[in-house]
């Protein structure tokens, strides 16, 4: 027979205090383990890289709504506003130039072999500002290896998207359409350079280069082309749309360089968004130590 | 030219009640910048939205300024003329919180950091001087300052040209090479055309003598 008997101990007496305080953090957790289920991403790929900095990361709605991509219109209001007329499925790259295997890839066959990881990396811009972006992605040089360069290919160049049905600041010549950007090839397979198809956890947003972008840490942010459409093994440096637009201010290499001025202002400082001091600019953005030898005996204030 | 032009608004009206409207108007943009802060509504990099806010509305109220004595002779509204102080100080103010906010918010008083800026960035200089002209007319602006100067208060006023031209310019370098010019080019045009008229009159003194018949 069951007797029915009042316990004497409630939960609270033997809950450490302590543990019942953090009570709600296991909801959070919680919560991000949901986030992180729904976002279609295993969870064992989001092991942190060795390249990813433990700094306080910008918060996803400055990331989302404050950005350059003159292709929606040139203030930074505007990606957000106009990105998603861009139609970025079915999407697909043509690889071509000096490599054994050129061809036009569709965006799934392009991901497929690459498993994800994530990269919290600093950005830097070159008008004074920096964020810190969890990206999501592969490394460069996974991607361009496939393709197999050859001994001719000593820079590769990618493009952006042109359609100003879907792009609507293309409709103006504020630069010289397709948006065009390039790295030196042992740049590009360096093991920072980076594809990026989501960030905090999630596909990109159109604003920030959707389905697929570079980001190369150590260089200003406009390398860091957007939405790529065309990857092309060169033998020769190539333009890029800044070069073309301004070639006294932003250089090929364009690396983040707090002792080397750009024309109209100083690159010693910068703000991290969401700061209200400036803080130094660090040499290579902070990556010195893993790309200063790039450019070894290169006068970095000749190639700027 | 029309003497009488039909909207002049009668006394007590026009210092009673339009004056002070416009003052208050010309308020607004802080007001609207306040909010924006309290409000956090100001987007990622506030300090930014708010320099050159600030920085626009120094500009705006100074094209404003020049408008005031161009629409008196285009349309014979002679009233406009009794805003142009409080207009003008309008522009000194905004100019005054533009520059607070570089020093204090962008730089945070580093002095070493600003003197740089000043020296080697042509946009910063050439602000910084617009800035200085403007003050000595902001100072001398008082009825006192008036009567004391005589003619040299004229003279010293058209300052206002050289120092709007400075400030049209400084917001053009600001601007990433062709790429951002559009608004600075939409000032540059609206002072085009205000020093263009009084350009004009200048050169075709007939202009002014012979009435215009409508």
């Amino acid at each position: 027979m069951l007797i029915k008997r009042p316990f004497d101990l409630t939960d609270n007496d033997v809950t450490d205090y302590a543990l019942y305080q953090r009570r709600r953090d296991f909801l959070k957790t919680l919560g991000g383990i949901a986030l992180i289920g729904a976002s279609g991403f295993p969870l064992s790929a989001t092991a942190k890289s060795a390249f990813s900095t433990d700094e306080e990361q910008t918060p996803f709605d400055d990331i989302t709504t404050y950005n350059n991509f003159y292709e929606f219109g040139t203030d930074k209001s505007d990606p957000a506003r106009y990105a998603s007329m861009m139609k970025t499925s079915p999407w697909s790259v043509t690889v071509g130039g000096e490599c054994a295997k050129p061809g036009k890839l569709a965006l799934e066959d392009i991901l497929k072999p690459h498993s994800k990881e994530e990269r919290i990396y600093r950005l830097r811009c070159v008008e004074g500002w920096s964020m810190v972006i969890p990206w999501l992605g592969f490394p460069l040089a996974d991607l361009l290896k496939r393709f197999e360069p050859t001994s001719k290919a000593k820079y590769v160049s990618f493009e952006t998207l042109v359609d100003p049905k879907q792009m609507p600041g293309q409709a103006r010549n504020v630069l010289d359409w397709p948006y065009a950007e390039g790295l030196r090839m042992d740049e590009a397979m360096h093991p920072l350079s980076f594809m990026a198809t989501g960030l905090y956890g999630k596909d990109l947003l159109n604003q920030n280069g959707a389905p697929l972008r570079l980001v190369v840490p150590w260089k200003y942010g406009f390398k860091s082309i957007k939405s790529i459409v065309k990857i092309s093994f060169v033998e020769e440096q190539p333009d890029t749309s800044w070069g073309r637009s301004a070639p006294g201010e932003y250089g090929f290499y364009s690396n983040v360089n707090p002792e080397v001025d750009h024309p109209r202002w100083s690159q010693r400082r910068e703000r991290r968004i969401g700061e209200f001091r400036k803080r130094e600019t660090l040499m290579f953005n902070g990556y010195a130590e893993q790309v200063a030898s790039l450019y070894s005996g290169m006068d970095l204030r000749k190639n700027y | 030219m029309c003497a009488q032009f039909p909207v002049q608004i009668r006394e007590p009206y026009f210092t009673k009640i339009f004056k002070p409207v416009v003052f208050a108007l010309a308020l607004l943009p802080l007001a609207l910048l306040g909010l924006g802060v309290w409000q956090d509504t100001l987007g990622a990099n506030p300090i930014e939205t708010i320099t050159r806010s600030l920085g626009e509305w120094t500009l705006r109220f100074l094209l404003l300024t020049l408008l005031l004595s161009t629409l008196r002779r285009a349309t014979g509204w002679v009233q406009g003329i009794r805003l142009r102080r409080m207009l003008g100080l309008f522009a000194f103010f905004y100019g005054v919180l533009h520059l607070l906010s570089y020093l204090w918010l962008d730089q945070f008083f580093d002095w070493a950091e600003i003197w740089y800026d000043i020296v080697e960035r042509p946009f910063i200089t050439v602000g910084m001087l617009a800035f200085v002209l403007m003050t000595p007319l902001a100072l001398t602006s008082f009825k006192a300052a008036i009567r004391k100067l005589g003619r040299h208060w004229q003279r010293l006023h058209t300052l206002i040209y050289p120092l709007t031209v400075l400030g049209v310019l400084h917001f053009w370098w600001l601007a990433d090479s062709k790429a951002r010019t559009e608004v600075p080019l939409i000032y540059a045009v609206l002072l085009a055309v205000l020093l263009g008229e009084r350009l004009w009159r200048w050169f075709v003194p007939r202009f002014n003598k012979i009435p215009v018949t409508r």
